[in-house]
């Protein structure tokens, strides 16, 4: 079993508030994050696959369809976006990077060739805070 | 021997922006912004890479103080910029185009008014990690 891992960028607004609790509350607990009109941050993402190397090919998976996949179901929809109102599979979610991590895992996870299972997905919001998520 | 001497302070803040032209047609702006121009506003992790140039004092051995020049930049620039939407929640960007370049001669002038004459300084900032601009060019 080889474990393969192709990296990924985005740049994108965000905001964390819960709009169902009032504004004070919002900046109590989310502080600068819950700032009304966005802030944002440059994603690094981490997409590793694993499986067995083809014997003809040596690929566990083309590195480049791989990468294709995960923009066509990942970047494009976040690339430049405003997360909380321009993105499908976060409509109603709270936009922490831990929701984030679990939408892009359900995004890829039903997409990628048979022989090979998902095995992490990583996303860095900056180069000091990050998540992972299993599955 | 005048051993003239560059220091250096780096620093972080998060931003939402959009570049437009306030004139101009959506279509207009998409076509020289790019996905740059949505309204719905993206952003970015900004580095800021701030260099000082002095003498170092004979007595103290300091171009400058680094923790004062942190909290100078701290104070002028990041309590302004981190986590801000710099079209809708600056002043400087509130007619200003916030590209890199506009940015970088903005926080130029802002941190050149808190620095000793006698100092030089120059201003480099790190949009992503392959796209950086620096003042003076």
């Amino acid at each position: 079993m080889v474990f393969l891992t192709r990296i990924e960028h985005f740049n994108a607004a965000h905001k964390l508030y819960n709009p169902s609790w009032t504004r004070d509350k919002n900046e109590e607990i989310f502080g600068a994050c819950a700032n009304e009109n966005w802030h944002g941050h440059n994603y690094d993402l981490y997409v590793t696959i694993k499986g067995n190397p083809d014997p003809e090919t040596g690929f566990v998976m083309d590195v480049k369809k791989l990468s294709n996949i995960i923009k066509a179901r990942v970047t494009e929809k976040l690339d430049h976006k405003n997360l909380n109102e321009e993105v499908d599979f976060l409509k109603g979610q709270m936009c922490s990077t831990e929701n984030l991590v679990v939408g892009i895992w359900n995004q890829l996870k039903t997409h990628l060739p048979e022989n090979v299972t998902l095995h992490s997905v990583k996303l860095y919001e900056t180069a000091r805070i990050f998540v992972e998520y299993f599955g | 021997m005048e051993r003239k001497t560059a220091i250096f302070r780096r620093e972080h803040f998060n931003a939402a922006h959009r570049l437009f032209v306030p004139g101009w047609t959506d279509e207009q702006n998409f076509e020289k912004f790019g996905k740059c121009s949505n309204p719905h506003y993206h952003g970015h992790n900004y580095d800021l890479e701030v260099k000082v140039t002095g003498v170092p004092d004979p007595l103290t051995g300091y171009v400058i103080n680094l923790s004062d020049l942190s909290s100078i930049i701290q104070k002028n620039v990041l309590a302004r910029f981190d986590h801000k939407n710099l079209n809708l929640d600056t002043k400087e960007f509130a007619s200003l185009n916030p590209t890199a370049e506009n940015i970088v001669f903005v926080i130029y002038e802002i941190l050149r008014k808190e620095l000793d004459d006698s100092l030089g300084l120059s201003v480099r900032l790190y949009e992503t990690e392959r796209n950086f601009v620096e003042y003076p060019g």
